[in-house]
């Protein structure tokens, strides 16, 4: 394990040959995790706080790595539910679907927003703009139903709120939008940063 | 800090630091109360304190959860020499109004307070939230100064590891994470194996949807999950422990990795745990969303970086399992206990609850009730208490259904069982369990067939896929509920249900199979009426359109289904 992490650290950083700097994001966390198998699992968390998603790309370079199997990566990785292989939208919508939101009518919020946005659970709107998700309860369940909007919990909204909540959200991104039109790789590593040093 | 710490000068500088304080104020920073906002009330008292000629006699505390959640954002104003006051339903605005006037200047604000003689507060029993909304769960010296480590640092001084294994053993403490097994009797188990290298977990997979009491006691009091792994692994020999948390708790990994760092500058984790010859780490594990993890052998399969699968036991884990090295699992809710038993001593603790089920147990109480939140109780308690005295009846003027307990794995417990105490054995009789702890109220509004489809769709999808029975026994019990709860089930679906239901059970490999039937059974054997309302008659298939003639609108409702 020593060896590998001093060969490493005499290749330099750019271990990815696109040099997409995200990847140098992964490698310090490959590095501070001492390049360890049974951490494989944070540094899916890392990989997907840094790239949005898993690609196939990412899966490869973490299994190389690691030295695990791509068998192995991919099984562990898929076997998780939250991890996600496709790029999220620009915004995303998780309801809650715990048993205290399903008391107080959580299903009827997944419907209005399907219905508005004509995707089903898991799915992206095809222009990229929206995603719904469900998760089996955030533990907030003073507060149901709970529905997290781009990040932020809401919590005691009826269906009708959650669309205009989510429309808001999506009003306010185009305004910013007009300001700063490239959302750029920056970002991203700046939060892949940050997750990592919650990790 | 170059040698360990002193608990007792640090616990007395805290005490004098808050004398120094003519009036405090509390506010919960757990997520419920900070997904309503809770951090911008924090905020907004501290700023109006810092800078005011009252800055050295008013402390703004940033705490863990009070409870209450449902009455949040939540703020308790401590003054010297009177009452505190509760105040619910804190916003920006409002805790601008408590600082200028009851911070600052001593008199009550008008803001809506919520009277701490409430049932729902009056009722509880603490023990393990008994620092609850009392510390500020990121200091280390908050800990301290109730006493916190006192018990780690006497048993490594003064007691025999086997002198702490037959403590808990004779306090009666039984695992919190569902099953009940006494805890005293695992801790020998793992103590008595031999290798040169042991491991204890702690259990902070909290997956069943409707609880949250893991999740609070992490947050909340994050040095206390640490002391009782320290104490259990002091116990047992082993030198190395994991705390297992689900990725969907991030404040909670947050506190704890936190608590970690500040527990080793203190020299209460690492080569020397006080000064002793004791040896102790903790590492935290996150999970990545997987409700099968909370079964040990799967969650010791995901520490190690590995599909969360479960094995077959025998061997148990106390034999061989992290790395091959016996290991022991506990959830966080029973460890937390511990530190407490060791210092108040395993009489006191079997003095609390009932005979067989001993000292408290914490509930997260939510669905159709006034007041939702966590509750720590003792055990033995009857559900009427809990849900009509402390959970203040059910709101809009329904009627109590049922209360459901332990998650997937549970059951419904109808109204005529509400006068019984709350334990182990109790819930067992009546087809539920005490599980983790979520206690879902539900009014009569809700459809007790579906609520059983409802968890049967949770444990398909959680369904690890290892077992046939499970992996295509969910599937095709959630059918059979899918079509009752449709209208189109008839009486053989019903039939088919139940006896797929006794298979599974029998032949599952793991506790997430065996038990996903139960919501069925406990709801069929108090509630069969519902189901058989639901099914289509049989006459009704006699001639060939007898169907559309004789259920016009069941028909109605089928075809429309099936056009979406």
């Amino acid at each position: 394990m020593e060896d590998r992490v001093a060969e490493r650290a005499s290749n330099g950083a750019a271990a990815h040959p696109s040099g997409d700097e995200r990847f140098g994001v992964l490698e310090k966390a490959l590095k501070r995790t001492r390049y360890s198998q049974d951490q494989l699992i944070e540094i899916l968390h890392v990989a997907q706080g840094v790239f949005g998603y898993l690609s196939e790309d990412v899966l490869i370079f973490i299994g190389r790595e690691l030295r695990l199997p791509l068998s192995r990566v991919f099984g562990v990785a898929t076997f998780y539910h939250l991890f996600t292989f496709e790029e999220p939208g620009e915004h995303g919508a998780t309801v809650c679907t715990g048993t205290a939101c399903f008391v107080k009518g959580a299903d009827r919020i997944v419907d209005a927003l399907a219905a508005e946005f004509r995707i089903s659970s898991g799915e992206t709107t095809e222009d990229g703009r929206f995603t719904l998700k469900t998760a089996r309860c955030l533990g907030s369940c003073g507060l149901a139903p709970v529905v997290v909007i781009d990040g932020a919990v809401r919590g005691h909204l009826d269906a009708d709120g959650v669309l205009e909540a989510v429309a808001e959200q999506m009003a306010a991104d185009a305004d910013d939008d007009a300001e700063d039109p490239t959302p750029d790789e920056a970002d991203a590593v700046a939060a892949g940063a940050a997750s990592e040093a919650r990790l | 800090m170059a040698g360990p710490i002193d608990l007792y000068d640090v616990a007395n500088a805290e005490r004098d630091a808050r004398a120094h304080f003519s009036r405090r104020a509390f506010v919960c920073t757990s997520t419920g109360c900070l997904s309503a906002g809770a951090s911008a009330i924090k905020q907004t008292l501290a700023d109006s304190v810092t800078g005011s000629d009252q800055e050295q006699s008013v402390q703004v505390v940033p705490t863990g959860c009070f409870g209450l959640c449902s009455r949040g954002p939540l703020v308790r104003v401590e003054a010297r020499g009177k009452d505190p006051m509760l105040y619910e339903h804190v916003t920006a605005d409002i805790a601008a109004e408590i600082a200028g006037e009851h911070l600052l200047e001593g008199r009550e604000a008008s803001a809506d307070k919520l009277s701490l003689d409430l049932p729902f507060f009056t009722r509880q029993e603490k023990v393990v939230l008994s620092n609850a909304g009392h510390i500020d769960p990121d200091r280390i010296e908050d800990y301290v100064g109730q006493g916190g480590y006192r018990a780690l640092q006497s048993a490594v001084e003064t007691m025999t590891p086997e002198g702490v294994v037959k403590t808990i053993k004779r306090s009666g403490l039984r695992g919190r994470g569902g099953a009940g097994y006494p805890t005293g009797r695992k801790w020998e188990f793992l103590a008595t194996a031999e290798s040169d290298e042991k491991y204890v977990v702690a259990n902070g997979d909290e997956g069943d949807p409707g609880a949250y009491m893991d999740r609070t006691i992490m947050e909340t009091d994050p040095h206390r999950v640490l002391e009782g792994l320290s104490l259990a692994g002091y116990a047992t020999g082993a030198s190395q422990g994991y705390i297992y948390v689900r990725a969907e708790y991030p404040l909670a990994i947050e506190r704890l990795e936190r608590a970690i760092r500040e527990a080793k500058r203190a020299k209460l984790l690492g080569r020397s745990v006080l000064g002793s010859d004791f040896r102790f780490d903790i590492e935290v594990r996150i999970g990545a969303g997987a409700f099968v993890c909370g079964e040990e052998t799967a969650l010791m399969a995901s520490i190690q970086g590995e599909r969360g699968t479960p094995t077959l036991r025998p061997p148990y884990p106390t034999e061989r399992g992290l790395w091959g090295k016996p290991t022991m699992i506990q959830n966080v809710e029973t460890l937390a206990n511990v530190p407490m038993i060791m210092e108040r001593g395993a009489e006191w603790f079997a003095s609390l609850g009932t005979p067989e089920s001993k000292g408290t147990k914490v509930f997260a109480l939510t669905g159709s009730l006034n007041n939702t939140g966590l509750i720590e109780v003792p055990m033995g308690i009857t559900l009427r208490e809990i849900v009509e005295e402390m959970g203040g009846g059910i709101p809009g003027g329904r009627a109590f259904k049922a209360a459901q307990s332990g998650g997937p794995s549970g059951g419904c417990i109808p109204a005529e069982y509400l006068d019984t105490p709350v334990d182990y054995e109790n819930l067992q009789q009546l087809g539920s369990m005490m599980g983790s702890g979520g206690l879902v109220v539900m009014d009569d509004t809700v459809s007790m067939p579906e609520v059983a489809r409802f968890y049967m769709e949770f444990c398909r999808d959680e369904s690890c896929g290892k077992c046939s029975p499970c992996r295509v026994g969910t599937v095709k019990m959630h059918a059979f509920l899918d079509r009752i709860c449709e209208g189109v089930g008839r009486k053989r679906d019903l039939q088919h249900l139940e006896s797929l239901c006794h298979t599974v059970r029998a032949t599952s490999m793991c506790g997430l199979g065996q038990s996903a039937p139960n919501p069925v059974f406990s709801t069929l054997e108090h509630f069969r009426d519902e189901y058989l309302e639901l099914l289509v008659p049989d006459e009704t298939f006699g001639g060939s359109d007898a169907r559309w003639t004789a259920e016009p609108e069941r028909a109605a409702a089928t075809t429309e289904r099936g056009a979406r």
